[in-house]
Formats: C-alpha cells, structure tokens, sequence
C-alpha cells in the first residue's frame, strides 16, 4: 500500500491530463478534422478528386515554387544567422545583444510589412538613398528580391537564437584543447566548432523553413501575389472558393512536408553527426 | 518566479482599469439603448460620421465590422459567430445567400424612403420586387490611369493594357472574377462565361500581360495610386474616386468592350438579432441628405435620386461614374455562376498569377 502511493506520488498521472487535453484538443482533433475534410468536394461527396486535382500541374509546380522560395529563405537566414550567433557568443554584454536581435520579432507581422511597402517604395528612403548617388529610381518593391529580403528579416531572429544556444553551451576548453594540440581557427571551426553545434543549426532550419513554406501575407503585401505558396492557395480555397475539401487536402499535404522535414533534420541526423568525429 | 508573477498581476491590473475606460466611453455614445446592432460592410464604405448621427438620433449603439471579399462576408455569416444585422454584398453574393437561405425579408413599409431610389436600381433579376435587398452604391469595373506619368496613352480598349510600354506599371485588383473578366471582355467574351475554351483562351492571353503586371494586389492599389508608385490599375470605379480625391492627375476610364456593372445592396441576414434595428438603419441610409453625405465621402454612385439632386452636378453629371443609361447597355451585371464555377475561375486565376510571364 505504502509503496504504492510513493510511487504514483512520483509520477501522479493526474498532472498529464492537461497535457493530454491540450494535445487531443488543438493538435490531434484539427489534423483529424483537416483529414477528413479533405476526402470531400464541393458539394460534399466523399472522394479522392482533390487529391487527384493536387497532382495536377498547378499545385504540383505551386509545392515546388514552394519549396525553391523557403529553401532560398531559409539558407540566406542561416548564412546571416550564424556569423551573428558566432560573434554573440564573443561578446560582452550578450543578453543586451541578443534582446535587441529579438524585439523586432514583437512587432505585428502586418505592421512589419507595411513598414516595408513605405521604406521599398518608389519615392521611398531605400530609392531616395539610391537616387542620393546618382542611381536611377529602381522598383524594389513587388520583386523576388523584396520577398526575400523581408521574409528573411523577419525569420532571422529564429534562425540566431538556437544557434546562438547551442554555441553558447560550447565549453571553451574543448576549443583551447584544439588550439593547444595544433589544430588552425578553420580546422577548429570545421571539425570542433560546427560539429557541436549542429543541433542548433538544425532546430533553426526548422523553424524557419515550415513556417516560410506557407507564408501569405508577405506574399501579397511586399511581392504582389507574383510569388505564389501553399499558403496562398489555401488561404483562397477556404475564404474563396469555400472548397474546404480542395484546401484541407492542400493542408494535409503541408503537413505531409513538414513531417518529412523534422524527419531529416531531426534526431537521426544527430547521431550520425556523432559518427563523423 | 517572483517577478512573472508580478508582471502578470500588473498586466492583469492594467486590463481591467482598461476595460473599466472601456465600458465607461461606451456608455456615454450609446444615449437612450435601445439595443445594438451589428454593421458589416466592406472597407471604407461609410461615412464614420453618418453612423455617430444615426447612434445619436436613434439612441441604437452600431458595432461596425469590414470584410474584403463578398466570399469571406458569406463564410462569416454562415458560420454565425457574431449575428450581423445588416451587411453590404453585391447582387451574385445575394443571390446565392437567397439560394442558401441566409436572408431574412425586408418589410418594405417600414423604408419609407426607398421613393428616394432611382427606379432603375429597383426590382432587379437578382432579386425580384426587392424582397431581400435595398440599394446601397452601384459602379463598374475600369482602368484608373495617371496621364502625367504616361505617354498620352489612353485606354479605350483592354488590350491597351498590353501595350509593351507600360512595362511593370500595371496594377491588377487581386479578385478572381474581375480579372478572368476583364481577360474575357478584352476577347469579346461575356464575363458571365461558363465556356471552358473561352475561359482556357482568357487565361492564355492574361498571361502574356505578364511583363506589364506590377502587382496583384487589394485596397493597398489606392494607396499605390495616390503616391504616384503605379501609372495604370485595374479597379473598381470609387476605388478609383478615391485615388481621385487626393491626386487630381488620375484619370478613369470604362472600355469599350465592355465591363462589369455591379450593385451593392444593403440585406438583413437570417441570423440577426435586431431585425427593427436593422430596418431603422437602412431607412436612415436611404435618406436624401444622408446618402448624400455618404457618396461624397465614399465616392462610389449612389442610386439615390433624392441624394443626387442635393450633390455637386459636377459629379452627379461625370459620366465616368455615373454613365449614361445607353452607356450601361454594354456593361454586364455578374451571374452567380454557381460554387463549382467559382472554383475554376479561382483555380484559373491562381494559374494566371504561376505562369505569368515574366
């Protein structure tokens, strides 16, 4: 008896119910809801159409436009991400510089982009600063440029902060150690540095690639619906069309990526990292 | 620890001396209380001013809500979380509200200044004997266009638009219908077509706009207009008002292939709550005085005769806003084409915005 209430004193299976609640209620219902929506055309048959009409070229070249753009988001992220996170760790007063990378992320996404529409104007302070040596107004709005250029700015703070952790975490004997048995900045980078901090290149990798898959808003405000994502199509066939089948099958197909994604740069690859040495 | 729980009471502190401010502002707008009502309408459709005048007179507290799409209004008011008193749609979005049996009648003794109506804009196909629906704005579907950046091009025909100079100058308003519409006017077809090859050639020479296209985009167009950022828009008629008012150099004009001819309607939907608040409101926006307040602020034509005759002749005679009967004989009024035709223009226009181009 005594024994008994130890041990589900330890592990009271009381204090999961919130968690199982949470779970069943705002994770499992809506994928299943999604799920089953998306068996169903417009006028509420059961069907597989929408996923035939998904593999029609339309969607099918929308995925890999897709995917091009958050590949493109999420590697200039990472290549601005990682030297920041690098130097943070290096400085004085890290958590100062690190709280001035992420207040920018508090700020309203729309409030940021409508900031943007100003600032990449044709008479805005990025021509005017153009125009100031002598160049020719240039239309920087609506490109893939701006699309990218936004997109990554709002995402970098996402991509800094796990890197800038795991580096952080880094004992900085290992790398004296490195130093002391000969090895060069560049191979202590490569072979010390970069190995042990992987995990938080990864956990940034996703963070940002998911969510840059199905971007909207930036699509239409900062590239004018001339870079079309996932996002996008199914923001128009919920609001729309109202073909909730058509955009649930979209969904779950969104859903089918990023399984695949955290797949990759999940665990596995983590141990396989240990194998490299 | 101590500190979370500290910041968490402060800002629990904060809401309520808020919400308290809150409630105490709104009771000193809403002056005798007899109840609410709920006002749906599309962005930037209303004189603010003339809501304040109907809470004071009528001592009803309005709560105003904006939607950008008829589609999006009818999603809402299907799903019923806040029960609309009266909304603002175009005649297909009634149409097919009637068909779902989303609309409650209008008892039509009770708008006694409906006589204030232009006739024409009464007992439409879309709803006979206006059983549902009160007129609210009418307009059409055109280019708006700023001379001072052009070279003298003018814009009589849609393929105009196509013309290699205006090299990323064109703005496109991000609407299915408008823009499949225009792609089918531009080839002679009607804008009501169900013709999959018409629709399929449509789409093909929409496309070869590519190059001229700026952006496709929603109400940000009046903004890019008035700031000289863009030369030429595709847009409706009082959005083009709008650029109008602030920018004296824009310029509107309807093609002569035809276009789109479209009324707004006010409508009580099923679910409302206040259904004689609803009918108070819409018989104070027929007012004479009223709606003519409200279209000049708007910009978009007022059916209202009453109203026309108290308004500026300049604008009332503008033929650009307010064409001519014979004119409106070559514009079409939208059908509603049914959901799953809706569907293919959607997906048709998402094609457009992929293979444009470059």
């Amino acid at each position: 008896m005594e024994r008994q209430a130890m041990k589900s004193n330890s592990t009271n299976p009381f204090y999961l119910v919130p968690y199982y609640l949470w779970i069943i209620l705002f994770v499992i219902t809506p994928i299943a809801l999604v799920t089953y929506f998306s068996f169903f055309d417009i006028s509420g048959n059961l069907t597989l159409d929408n996923y035939r009409n998904f593999f029609s070229s339309v969607y099918l070249r929308l995925t890999l436009s897709s995917f091009w753009y958050a590949f493109l988001i999420t590697l200039i992220s990472l290549l601005v991400a990682y030297p920041t996170a690098y130097w943070l760790t290096k400085t004085k007063h890290k958590n100062l510089w690190l709280l001035l990378i992420i207040i920018p992320s508090w700020i309203n996404l729309l409030l940021k982009a409508y900031a943007f529409i100003g600032i990449f104007g044709l008479y805005g302070p990025a021509n005017n600063l153009l125009a100031s040596i002598g160049s020719e107004r240039l239309q920087i709005l609506f490109t893939d440029f701006s699309f990218i250029f936004v997109s990554v700015y709002i995402f970098i703070p996402f991509m800094v902060l796990p890197i800038f952790n795991s580096l952080d975490r880094i004992n900085p004997a290992l790398i004296d150690a490195s130093r002391d048995l000969g090895a060069s900045s560049w191979t202590t980078f490569t072979r010390v540095i970069f190995p042990l901090a992987i995990n938080g290149v990864k956990a940034g990798i996703q963070v940002v690639f998911i969510p840059a898959l199905s971007l909207f808003v930036i699509t239409r405000l900062i590239a004018g619906n001339k870079v079309i994502t996932l996002g996008t199509a199914i923001e128009q066939q919920f609001l729309v069309t109202q073909n909730w089948g058509m955009g649930s099958t979209i969904a779950v197909f969104l859903i089918l990526f990023m399984i695949i994604i955290m797949m990759i740069t999940g665990e596995k690859g983590g141990t396989l990292n240990g194998k490299v040495k | 620890m101590k500190s979370i729980v500290r910041a968490s009471l402060a800002i629990i502190a904060i809401s309520a001396i808020l919400m308290y401010v809150v409630s105490l502002l709104e009771d000193t707008s809403s002056a005798g209380g007899d109840g609410t009502i709920n006002v749906y309408n599309w962005g930037e459709y209303i004189d603010p001013e003339l809501v304040s005048q109907f809470e004071e007179e009528t001592g009803i507290t309005v709560i105003y809500e904006t939607f950008d799409s008829n589609e999006a209004m009818m999603t809402k008011v299907e799903q019923g979380g806040t029960s609309y008193d009266v909304a603002m749609p175009s005649e297909y979005a009634i149409e097919r509200m009637k068909e779902s049996d989303l609309l409650h009648p209008i008892n039509l003794n009770r708008i006694t200044n409906l006589e204030n109506i232009d006739p024409y804009f009464l007992d439409l196909p879309f709803d006979p004997g206006n059983e549902y629906s009160i007129p609210y704005f009418w307009g059409t579907v055109g280019i708006a266009f700023n001379p001072s950046l052009l070279d003298g091009q003018t814009f009589e025909s849609w393929d105009d638009l196509w013309d290699p100079s205006l090299e990323q100058e064109v703005i496109l308003v991000d609407s299915a219908r408008e823009v499949i519409g225009m792609g089918l006017n531009s080839l002679g077809y009607s804008l009501n077509s169900t013709d999959m090859g018409e629709l399929r050639e449509a789409t093909d020479k929409l496309k070869t706009l590519g190059p001229n296209v700026k952006a496709i985009i929603g109400d940000e167009i009046v903004e890019m207009m008035r700031r000289e950022e863009a030369a030429v828009a595709l847009t409706w008629s009082g959005q083009a008002a709008d650029m109008m008012w602030i920018n004296e150099n824009i310029d509107f004009s309807v093609p002569e292939e035809g276009s789109n001819l479209w009324f707004d309607n006010m409508i009580i939907p099923k679910t409302a709550d206040n259904i004689d608040g609803a009918h108070e409101f819409i018989n104070f926006m027929l007012d004479a005085e009223v709606a003519a307040q409200n279209a000049d602020y708007v910009g978009y034509s007022t059916p209202n005769q009453a109203a026309m005759e108290l308004m500026d002749p300049e604008v009332t005679g503008d033929e650009r806003f307010y064409p001519t009967e014979e004119m409106r004989e070559r514009l079409e009024v939208y059908e509603n084409l049914g959901l799953e035709m809706l569907g293919i223009y959607n997906e048709l226009f998402l094609e457009f915005k992929m293979d444009m181009e470059k």
